[in-house]
């Protein structure tokens, strides 16, 4: 037993893994598609669209093992998860349509450039926004009957979902504008630091409203962050979370190109990992815990063999594939 | 608008309509990306610019292809959990760690090579291209393998024990799941499928171009002829062999799943003398008989039996609740069926044609092979309908039932997510067609140029130029 249990722990943190991936990697494409219409259309849009053309894919592939590790490793917390969430799952994967096709076809028919790029832009948005509503709709709690979903199609609408699906496009625009700032020059550059001002308060303020909101949505939050000894850890996250602001905003003031980006993505890891003490050990709140999620240790073992091979090398040749192409971006595509 | 008892009817629906429209996409990669790393390699190997200008030409379109593949392909795999949640519990830790392994081994290989692929022609040099290019195919390859695996085990369910949950869970290692009955014959006749498609397409616009004027200076069709010889052997020599595999993958399902071949066949009734093939006829699920038959005596036994008066079971046999819908495969396989024999008539005609040095004169020919452009995508479709429906009415053949499948979800979510998936659709995807239609109208070119984005061409940079920055010297200007 005892060894299924490490084997669940460890899968456990493969897939929370395999989500923050997804999160910050997609997270910047996906920000850079809410803002996309704000560039003016162009050199600035062809810019901003280059940075990402060559790596959007691989980003998104993150999302796919998410999805298909969490089917493998605990498929009972699959099947009630995708059921409860069903409405803005739908919707994300129709705003990801929109938005991937839209990497080709605004190229393929300058005609209708104008409307794919609405389509990347939309599609984007729709994509961010719902992906916070399903976590604010995870914390909170989805009903469970027997080995299924009990609840209706609509339970996943709160003021606390809305919150946080605000709350993840707000922090996928500033990953999105860091990046910019990171990859492009001139005009494109000067533009995204405008919008790092914008969307770095706007962030900041989204965690500390779901921070604020979440120990009061029950399912034994409270207990978890302000027990003793977790208290201990838990009390140093506001003053990190205030020297990372103090940093950041030095970097801006100062024109780093890179510093910013790095600490934003210290800041989603600092965010993901308050999340994971908020749900652990449970994978649907007061229902379904891991163990009870879990497959059978024959199939975890069978994918973990895979995974302690397959992850390292994934990671050696994206980041090669980062490598290829690294330097500041032209509108003219790479070169 | 729906009642709560259509709820299932259209979350099959939903399956049905995404995954056919995926699967188109798939079917065409896979043969694309090998018939890019076969000019790549071409190109390295002769140094002939024909080759790089094909590999440009048809780059640009595998990227339209791609793109649409992969937005369709995420939908699938989110599909399982949303729509078919029971499904996706009790079978999970079976097909789980085989989707699980196809996104570590192949999207991942195939996403993280694709951006060089597509963009680093100039970043990296001639033969690391190459093997982003051989990955991407490699790539696509080994989805396949597991996708399918998946699929085969659901037909031919093997080496599973059910745990007190109700859960399929491995009894005897991974070796029997992966390896399942159907699985080899599947994979083989599916990937054969995708090259042939891919060669019916490509000698498609090959044809259609070779029928118009010549558009490039020389006047000699020098591109549009390598690309049509190449689809035209490709079709001579698969064509054959695929009718084989076909035959075999039958004979495999009449071992694993008979009630499959006797719907495919139109065996309502049992022969016990010799069955006889029915060529046409009109089904009726209902009456459990097939009017208008026009059939050959015991041609089926000696196809199915390799014995004419060998003894044929019919759809009699099987308890009416276990019987799939004759009226639906035993169109789509004749569908598949007869496109198969039109792609070895042209194969076969365009062997003569090659034998008597006409391969590019002989203008039917051409316009049959514009003709049969589509013909692997309807094949294809009509084929997986086969086998897909041929299953029911389970999900895991014989143990798990379809209406027993479903996630727990009201009608009305269920009917509006298939109309926003059907309008979404045939909006992107239709627009997607149309690009490629466009791409495929323009005939290639000497000194094509890259997919790269196109303001990259409007800015200075000749095309010209960009065919010498495969050399080395190119890397990060």
């Amino acid at each position: 037993m005892a060894d299924s249990t490490l084997l669940t722990n460890i899968w456990a943190a493969i897939l929370a893994f395999a989500v923050f991936m997804y999160v910050v990697m997609d997270g910047f494409d996906l920000g850079i598609g809410v803002m996309f219409r704000v560039f003016p259309a162009g050199k600035q849009r062809d810019t901003a669209m280059n940075s990402i053309a060559p790596v959007w894919d691989g980003n998104e592939t993150w999302l796919v093992l998410g999805g298909g590790g969490l089917l493998a490793a605990f498929p009972l917390a699959y099947a009630v998860i995708m059921s409860a969430l069903y409405a803005p799952l739908i919707a994300m994967l129709l705003g990801l349509v929109f938005r991937g096709v839209a990497f080709e076809f605004r190229w393929r028919d300058p005609a209708h450039r104008a409307f794919w790029d609405l389509a990347f832009s939309g599609g984007s948005l729709v994509a961010a926004f719902t992906q916070g509503i399903m976590l604010g709709a995870l914390l909170q709690g989805v009903q469970v009957e027997g080995r299924a979903y009990g609840g209706g199609w609509w339970d996943w609408l709160t003021p606390f979902s809305l919150l946080t699906g605000a709350s993840v496009v707000a922090g996928y625009c500033l990953l999105g504008a860091c990046w910019l700032n990171w990859k492009t020059e001139g005009e494109t550059q000067a533009h995204a630091r405008r919008l790092m001002r914008i969307f770095a308060p706007l962030t900041l303020a989204a965690i500390a409203a779901v921070s604020a909101a979440t120990p009061f949505l029950g399912n034994e939050y409270f207990n978890r962050w302000f027990s003793m000894p977790r208290v201990l850890f838990t009390a140093q996250v506001p003053l990190v979370i205030a020297i990372l602001t103090w940093r950041f905003a030095r970097s801006l003031r100062r024109n780093y190109e890179l510093a910013p980006f790095v600490l934003t993505l210290a800041v989603f890891g600092l965010s993901f990992v308050g999340l994971g003490i908020s749900m652990y050990p449970y994978l649907v709140p007061n229902s379904i815990t891991l163990q009870m999620a879990a497959a059978p240790a024959s199939s975890q073992a069978f994918m973990l063999v895979g995974a302690a091979i397959l992850v390292p090398l994934i990671l050696a040749y994206t980041a090669w594939s980062y490598w290829v192409f690294r330097g500041k971006v032209a509108h003219e595509g790479y070169h | 608008m729906f009642h709560d008892a259509d709820a299932l009817l259209l979350a099959r629906i939903q399956f049905g309509f995404t995954i056919s429209f995926h699967f188109i996409f798939p079917a065409f990669s896979i043969g694309l990306a090998s018939f890019l790393a076969v000019l790549e390699a071409l190109w390295l190997k002769t140094g002939k610019p024909v080759y790089l200008d094909l590999y440009k030409y048809w780059l640009k379109i595998f990227a339209v292809v791609f793109a649409m593949g992969v937005v369709s392909g995420i939908v699938m795999s989110y599909q399982f959990g949303t729509n078919w949640a029971v499904f996706s519990d009790r079978a999970g830790p079976i097909i789980g760690p085989l989707m699980a392994y196809e996104v570590l081994t192949a999207f991942f290989l195939e996403a993280g090579f694709l951006g060089v692929m597509l963009f680093g022609m100039k970043k990296v040099g001639k033969r690391l291209h190459f093997f982003a290019t051989l990955m991407v195919a490699v790539g696509t390859f080994i989805s396949a393998f597991w996708i399918l695996s998946v699929n085969s085990w659901m037909q031919t369910p093997a080496g599973y024990a059910i745990n007190p949950q109700g859960q399929f869970v491995p009894a005897d290692g991974w070796i029997p799941i992966i390896f399942n009955p159907s699985f080899p014959f599947r994979l083989v006749h599916t990937v054969t499928a995708a090259y042939l498609t891919t060669a019916l397409a490509v000698g498609a616009v090959g044809a259609w171009h070779l029928l118009r004027p010549s558009s490039n200076e020389e006047g000699t069709h020098e591109h549009a002829r390598k690309m049509f010889s190449m689809a035209m052997w490709m079709a001579a020599l698969v064509a054959p062999v695929q009718v084989l595999v076909g035959d075999q993958h039958g004979l495999n399902t009449l071992e694993h799943q008979p009630a499959k071949v006797m719907a495919m066949e139109g065996h309502y009734q049992s022969h016990p003398e010799g069955a006889p093939l029915i060529l046409f006829g009109i089904p009726d699920d209902d009456a459990q008989r097939m009017d208008h038959a026009i059939e050959i005596p015991r041609l089926g036994s000696l196809i199915l039996k390799h014995d004419a008066d060998a003894p044929l079971a019919g759809l009699d046999t099987i308890a009416p609740q276990d019987r799939p819908p004759v009226e639906v495969i035993f169109w789509t396989f004749r569908i598949m069926v007869g496109l198969g024999i039109l792609m070895l008539g042209l194969g076969a005609w365009s062997l003569v044609a090659r034998w008597r040095g006409k391969l590019y004169e002989w203008r039917w020919m051409k316009r049959f092979a514009v003709l049969m452009g589509p013909s692997g995508f309807i094949a294809v479709i009509a084929g997986w309908m086969t086998t897909e429906v041929g299953r029911q009415p389970f999900t895991v053949y014989g143990l798990m039932r379809t209406a027993e499948s479903a996630s727990p979800l009201a009608a009305p979510a269920v009917g509006a997510s298939l109309v926003a998936f059907v309008i979404v659709y045939f909006a992107v995807f239709g627009m997607g067609s149309w690009y490629l239609l466009k791409l495929m109208s323009r005939a290639p070119q000497p000194h094509e140029p890259e997919p790269a984005n196109a303001p990259s061409h409007a800015a200075g940079i000749t095309p010209g130029a960009a065919l010498s920055t495969a050399a080395p010297q190119g890397r990060h200007g």
